[in-house]
């Protein structure tokens, strides 16, 4: 990514305006040193929550202008006749966390967010291009130090057991393989530390994946992240199948990481639950976030920014249930909208 | 009227789920089930659309038993769309298991034609939702059998989906059956709700 990003640095040097753009953002970086921010103070396209606070003056993972593509053939094309092309997924992204909060990307279900984690977690396709700027802790990071990061400070909460391993019991897939500088010894003892932390009993960890609850199944995923004591979590859709007071429980454990001094980027499209338990929401749409706002701006869709926070403001089932007027399922067939469900 | 009579069923090996278990749902009703997990939410919903036979009491519809072969009518849409689709077989062909499907339908739900070529893989779960919803509103059944059919979805998609469901099953006299986690979409869509877990609750319709 950095060759990308260096690439992408001259490029930019060419088209004056957003040389300002860039300067100013490396700028910010460096004034992080020295300021401090009040409450809900905007900087960096975002508005502060009340817990959020930066230690050492910078950001826990900070993201600017990231553009993930996929070089894919023609669709419409005959099958012969198809050429390759380069379609975004993500356009110029930018988000960021801070030490001690929870941030809830959401938005609609589909439309790249899983992609977003791949690229913090340096996981990228063969066929994906990717360029912008990710700084994790204060520096800024390429693929090959994003990929090293993983499993070392970034951890991922993967979206169900199917991520586990079906033939293996959940304690010693959370366990994990020795490494060479931690004994195994030392690894297993941790993982009934957190076992019980997490109110796991010594003979869940005797179960396969398939045995386990919707519940357990939560925690033990947890725990898999939490092995690798991360500073900050990636959770990718961690609620779906969980009833509301599941759900809650396993938010629960995320405010918890949180308060503890950790970063979480939670992602999601279930809005309601988001707002129990982040601090700061970013919405999600077409490939990029469209605002980045503190979750008490939700209460009322007058604090909201952009039209599209409004449109899912109005959409829950607790406010109007209402759909935005160009809704193909009102009828008149603008189905073009809805490439993104 | 969609009668559930009396039904006992338990998994094999297990404690039964329900006892002497009675629902009946008009075809002017939806009505929201309701239950922390594990209470058989979903077992009920097979056994109303008929993939489950209760080993004790049956399920009516309209005062007859459940057919054993052809179109049942009383349809389920899934809380899984990729589970409820042949993943080798193109969205026109899973389409066409309901015959002929009219195009109104396929605009009311916003189905674009591009998508009918592809496989389920290339489609995302709320796309996919819509054909399971297209496939079972195409055989004109009596009752609608939705378990937490949204929770894929984001809140602008789940209202969508809703406002449509509600619409089309109101102008067709579908009844139907609904499971949803969010208490607050039950209370909008439904009519009526009943918790497998506790004594029976209604409250009047609130979706204007």
């Amino acid at each position: 990514m950095e060759d990308r990003t260096r690439m992408q640095d001259e490029s930019q040097a060419l088209r004056a305006a957003e040389l300002d753009a860039v300067s100013e953002a490396l700028l910010a970086a460096h004034d992080h040193e020295r300021t401090s921010h009040a409450d809900a103070q905007k900087h960096h396209h975002h508005t502060h929550a009340p817990v959020s606070h930066h230690e050492h003056g910078h950001h826990l993972l900070q993201v600017e202008d990231l553009s993930v593509g996929f070089r894919m053939y023609e669709e419409d094309a005959p099958f012969f006749r198809a050429r390759q092309r380069v379609v975004e997924v993500i356009h110029r992204l930018s988000i960021s966390v801070h030490v001690g909060e929870i941030v809830a990307v959401v938005g609609a279900s589909g439309s790249g967010k899983t992609l977003l984690a791949d690229a913090i977690l340096g996981l990228f396709e063969p066929n994906a291009t990717a360029c912008g700027r990710i700084w994790y802790d204060g520096e800024l990071q390429d693929a090959a130090s994003l990929a090293e990061r993983r499993g070392n400070g970034i951890s991922l909460v993967p979206q169900s057991v199917n991520h586990l391993d079906p033939l293996m019991k959940v304690g010693r897939q959370v366990e994990g393989f020795a490494r060479a500088d931690v004994p195994h010894a030392e690894r297993a003892r941790h993982r009934e530390r957190l076992f019980a932390r997490y109110g796991l009993s010594e003979d869940a960890a005797d179960l396969y994946p398939h045995q386990l609850s919707g519940g357990m199944a939560r925690r033990v995923l947890l725990c898999c992240a939490l092995m690798d004591d991360p500073r900050l979590i990636i959770a990718d859709e961690p609620t779906p199948g969980l009833d509301l007071d599941l759900a809650v429980r396993a938010l629960g454990d995320f405010r918890d990481f949180a308060d503890a001094g950790g970063g979480v980027l939670l992602i999601t499209h279930d809005i309601e639950l988001a707002l129990r338990v982040a601090d700061r929401v970013a919405v999600f749409k077409d490939g990029t976030v469209v605002e980045e706002t503190a979750v008490a701006n939700f209460a009322s869709p007058d604090t909201l920014e952009h039209p599209f926070s409004r449109e899912l403001w109005h959409a829950l089932p607790e406010h109007d249930f209402a759909v935005p007027p160009a809704s193909p399922c009102e009828g008149d067939g603008g189905a073009q909208s809805l490439g993104q469900s | 009227m969609l009668e559930a009579c009396d039904i006992t069923y338990a998994h094999p090996g297990a404690a039964p789920l329900y006892r002497g278990f009675s629902l009946s749902v008009a075809p002017d009703e939806r009505v929201a089930i309701s239950a922390p997990s594990g209470f058989g939410k979903t077992t009920l919903c097979r056994l109303l659309a008929g993939y489950e036979r209760p080993q004790k009491g049956e399920v009516l519809v309209d005062g007859e038993p459940l057919p054993k072969r052809g179109v049942c009518p009383v349809q389920m849409i899934w809380q899984h769309p990729e589970t409820a689709v042949d993943p080798r077989m193109r969205m026109a062909n899973t389409l066409a298991e309901a015959g002929e499907v009219p195009d109104r339908l396929l605009d009311d739900l916003g189905i674009r034609r591009t998508w009918l070529s592809r496989y389920p893989h290339e489609l995302s779960g709320g796309e996919l939702q819509r054909f399971c919803i297209a496939r079972a509103l195409a055989v004109r059944p009596r009752y609608l059998v939705a378990d937490e059919i949204s929770t894929m979805l984001d809140a602008v998609t789940q209202a969508q989906i809703w406002r449509f469901l509600v619409a089309e099953t109101e102008r067709r006299g579908i009844g139907l059956v609904l499971v949803s986690h969010s208490p607050a979409l039950a209370e909008r869509v439904a009519t009526r709700v009943v918790r497998l877990d506790a004594e029976e609750a209604a409250f009047p319709p609130s979706l204007s």
